[in-house]
């Protein structure tokens, strides 16, 4: 059985159509890249899995789950996180704050527990802060860790929505263009770690990108999109050279 | 990882409360004294409410004086039927008025949670009106209620110490709360909604506690107020005296705890004191310095006079304490 | 029958005030994001500047009217100078506390016995009541003179916005502030030009109230100031035509409970129906839902 299935899925908005029968396998342990042309909907299908909008048809499932009737929270909780194309870091937190958030979760003590700060609460804290403190070694933002959120450099930002997302323990991470604004040689140390954080966590992997290097250099597979549908599937090498792939970037002239 | 525990800071609490009453009881400080010292702890505990649902959960109530009325009248009337006495069971009924602040709060915002900040603000703001219209005839029902002839009669229940030893409590109850992972998405709510939902964090659940937690605590203040001033009328709970929690938790910045408290003893005490001072003859202008001043500190300190930040021993003192 | 159409009238002289006011309001939240608490006191201001002008310089109404329009622009213009701009980079929550803030102070200023004073006054009223019947329901020439002012007003708005380089650079500014200064629209005169304009109505529409309700005290702003507000939010903040429907929706059920329901109930049952609205329509009867991008 496939870890996310889509099929079918749809989107309009008053009329505009953003994501049209698209259909999708994604199985356990893949790195699989969603590409295309900008406002392609390839954001939309996020927001989508991830129960931020009600698709208009379709269907989405998550190891047998469906979706559909799950809130955005919920579906978190089964195991898919994610990361925004614009980035939406808690900014008036620290960045030890922002990753000890998505722990919440799997928290385990009640309210009462907390206010009285009885021993289960005062060990779940420390163990679920000695994790975060680790998720930022392992981003290369340890010193930071008391610094507000919205005063680090870009790229930090990036890495720590990255890292933020690790932290609720997902089987899927959804990455919406996590290399975007970053120099080359970030670009190749993102690489590195995303492979690295998908073998070290045992992670699935769907990407949405527009630096084709990432695109080529990590995804076993990629799914093109233009105007809300498919137009093309297949390994790296293949949509390359694909002229509807072409045509959808570049353009019907230079085809 | 040595913490030193929260428990070890009631102590210079508990010295200053000795001190404060030593004042009192060889009358270096007189009854009106007092009793404005006790009404800004209470308007603390009250804007602490705020803060929770505002200050931390960015949620925009204009309807605190509603539950503060509420708190207000149901302990009153608990404690004038039942013709209480002893402070055991006062307190007893305190809590009782609270929770019922808070059981409204719970209905009340199922459904009006869930709109926008400023639409937000509006519906609890259409709500106060509601509660101050209802308090105003509800004499018709419940004739002890006074309606809009005012409650009077309330015995004279609040002492200093009840009102010292709640404040401590609420102080103490929201610094744990916030400092933990329901506090943290608490605040995360107020960040970025969107992004707490992806992060797993049930936001209408935590929209929903820090609600009913802030109009309890404003329940809680009410009765405790009732109890101090011992007449109630409508007019004290309308919109209007929404602004006041308002006011002092953007004062004080938002989300800072000392700040709440800061501002609401500094404005209590501003308001008195220049009853005091002003001569009789430009006394009305108290009110119009008032509005000057706020807009002055508004323009020179927008973040607020605390802006975010807290005491030391409010703070976390370790990370990882939480 | 009669009666209840009698209400209906009574509630429409009561809307189209609350409208002359609920577009300050409206037009302010549109260009700014500001709920401007003062725009209550502003509307207090233009009775009382429309009372001195009638009682001490016996200028007739229409005049007084004018020039208490005149006046309370000027006042509107120079709030937002002092108070407003200087925090428009600021958190919100900021101007809105400054708001009520200058709210209270004019407010109590007025109350000053040396300015207005804090009792009671009496509007006068510069002409001879007339009041006809018409199938069995009243009519007098000041609901005549309310109508045709308000409609004339109203209509000199929609004008204004859409019709006119100003009123063009209005609605650039409320949609996106920043791409309109790039465009080259100077956003400081648009926005304090949107604040007289406010104040301007707010003013006119207190001389109307002042004529119809001839009791007119420094504190008078409060409540027609916080239904009016409530009818821009009923109709969607920010939509000029839904502040219209929502002050006529608020001044008709206004009237409605005054008289068949109980008096006392009246401010509850304007309220309740704004929230109930709320609920269905979170944004308001016209309000578009302005979608965040994800």
């Amino acid at each position: 059985m496939a870890l996310l299935e889509i099929q079918g899925l749809c989107k309009y908005f008053d009329g505009l159509k953003a994501v049209s029968n698209f259909s999708f396998l994604l199985n356990q342990g893949e790195l699989a890249g969603l590409i295309g042309p900008n406002g392609a909907g390839k954001t939309t299908v996020f927001n989508l899995i991830t129960g931020l909008y009600e698709p208009s048809a379709g269907a989405i499932r998550f190891h047998g789950e469906d979706l559909l009737q799950l809130k955005a929270y919920q579906i978190t909780q089964c195991g898919i996180a994610r990361t925004f194309q614009n980035i939406r870091l808690f900014n008036d937190l620290s960045v030890l704050d922002n990753v000890r958030i998505a722990f919440h979760g799997h928290v385990t003590y009640g309210m009462v527990g907390a206010t009285l700060r009885s021993p289960s609460f005062l060990k779940r804290e420390r163990e679920l802060t000695e994790k975060a403190r680790e998720l930022l070694k392992i981003f290369n933002l340890p010193n930071r860790q008391d610094e507000v959120a919205k005063g680090l450099p870009y790229g930090e930002q990036r890495r720590l929505e990255v890292a933020r997302a690790l932290a609720a323990n997902p089987k899927l991470l959804l990455l919406d263009e996590p290399a975007a604004g970053m120099n080359p040689s970030e670009v190749r140390q993102l690489m590195e770690l995303i492979s690295w954080v998908k073998a070290q966590f045992n992670l699935t992997i769907l990407l949405i990108e527009h630096q084709m290097p990432v695109v080529m250099g990590c995804c076993e597979r990629v799914t093109v999109m233009d105007f809300g549908e498919i137009i093309a599937e297949g390994t790296p090498k293949e949509i390359q050279n694909d002229p509807r792939v072409i045509e959808a970037y570049l353009g019907k002239e230079i085809v | 990882m040595k913490n030193r525990p929260w428990v070890l800071y009631l102590f210079p609490a508990f010295l200053l409360y000795l001190a404060i009453q030593g004042l009192i009881r060889y009358e270096v400080i007189n009854p009106y004294w007092q009793q404005v010292a006790e009404y800004s702890l209470i308007v603390s505990i009250s804007s602490l409410g705020l803060n929770i649902i505002y200050g931390y959960t960015g949620q925009f109530s204009l309807g605190h004086a509603a539950f503060f009325g509420i708190g207000a009248y149901s302990s009153a009337l608990l404690i004038k039927a039942l013709e209480i006495e002893g402070p055991v069971i006062f307190i007893l009924c305190l809590f009782a008025g609270a929770i019922l602040a808070g059981l409204v709060a719970f209905l009340v915002g199922l459904p009006i949670l869930r709109l926008r900040s400023d639409y937000l603000g509006i519906a609890t703001l259409g709500f106060g009106i509601m509660v101050k219209v209802a308090l105003d005839n509800l004499d018709r029902l419940i004739p002890m209620m006074g309606g809009s002839r005012g409650m009077s009669g309330i015995p004279k229940l609040t002492t200093f110490t009840i009102t010292y030893l709640f404040t401590i409590l609420a102080i103490v109850v929201l610094r744990n709360f916030i400092y933990s992972s329901h506090g943290r998405a608490c605040i995360s709510i107020r960040e970025d909604e969107i992004a707490a939902q992806t992060m797993g964090i049930n936001t209408t659940k935590y929209k929903t506690i820090a609600f009913v937690m802030g109009c309890f605590y404003a329940g809680l203040a009410g009765g405790l107020y009732a109890h101090l001033y011992v007449f109630l009328h409508p007019s004290n709970f309308d919109f209007l005296k929404s602004f006041d929690p308002l006011l002092i938790v953007v004062l004080g910045g938002l989300g800072s705890m000392s700040g709440t408290i800061m501002a609401a003893i500094g404005w209590t005490f501003l308001l008195e004191g220049l009853r005091v001072i002003l001569p009789p003859q430009i006394l009305d202008w108290r009110m119009v310095i008032v509005p000057v001043l706020l807009i002055i500190v508004m323009l020179l300190r927008p973040q607020g006079l605390f802006g975010g930040s807290e005491f030391a021993f409010l703070k976390s003192k370790r990370v990882s304490e939480g | 029958m009669a009666y209840f159409l009698q209400q209906l009238l009574n509630g429409l002289q009561l809307g189209f005030v609350y409208a002359l006011i609920a577009l300050g309001y409206t037009m302010v939240y549109g260009i700014v994001r500001l709920i401007n608490f003062a725009h209550g006191d502003v509307f207090m201001v233009g009775v009382f500047l429309a009372y001195y002008g009638i009682s001490y310089f016996q200028l007739p109404l229409a005049v007084a009217m004018i020039i208490s329009m005149g006046g309370c622009a000027l006042l509107g213009i120079t709030i937002e100078r002092i108070a407003y701009r200087p925090l428009r980079r600021a958190p919100r929550i900021a101007a809105l506390i400054t708001a009520i803030g200058v709210s209270l102070f004019l407010e109590y200023f007025c109350s000053l016995k040396f300015v207005f004073g804090p009792n009671y006054l009496s509007f006068p009223r510069p002409f001879e009541v007339v009041t006809w019947e018409w199938a069995g329901i009243n009519f007098s020439n000041i609901q005549i003179i309310i109508f045709l002012v308000a409609i004339f007003l109203l209509v000199l708005l929609q004008y204004i916005v859409h019709y006119t380089k100003m009123g063009k650079a209005m609605r650039a500014v409320s949609y996106d502030q920043d791409t309109a200064r790039l465009m080259g629209i100077n956003v400081d005169s648009t926005i304090s030009f949107t604040f007289g304009l406010g104040s301007a109505l707010a003013a006119a529409g207190g001389v109307l109230y002042g004529i119809a309700y001839p009791q007119i005290n420094p504190f008078m702003g409060i409540m027609p100031g916080l239904k009016a507000f409530v009818a821009a939010v009923l109709g969607g903040i920010g939509i000029i035509p839904g502040a219209m429907m929502g002050a006529l929706i608020m001044g008709v059920a206004e009237a409605l409970t005054s008289a068949f329901i109980s008096s006392t109930l009246r401010d509850g049952v304007a309220f309740g129906i704004l929230i109930l609205v709320l609920l269905v329509k979170p944004t308001g009867i016209l309000g578009r839902r302005t979608g965040e991008k994800i």
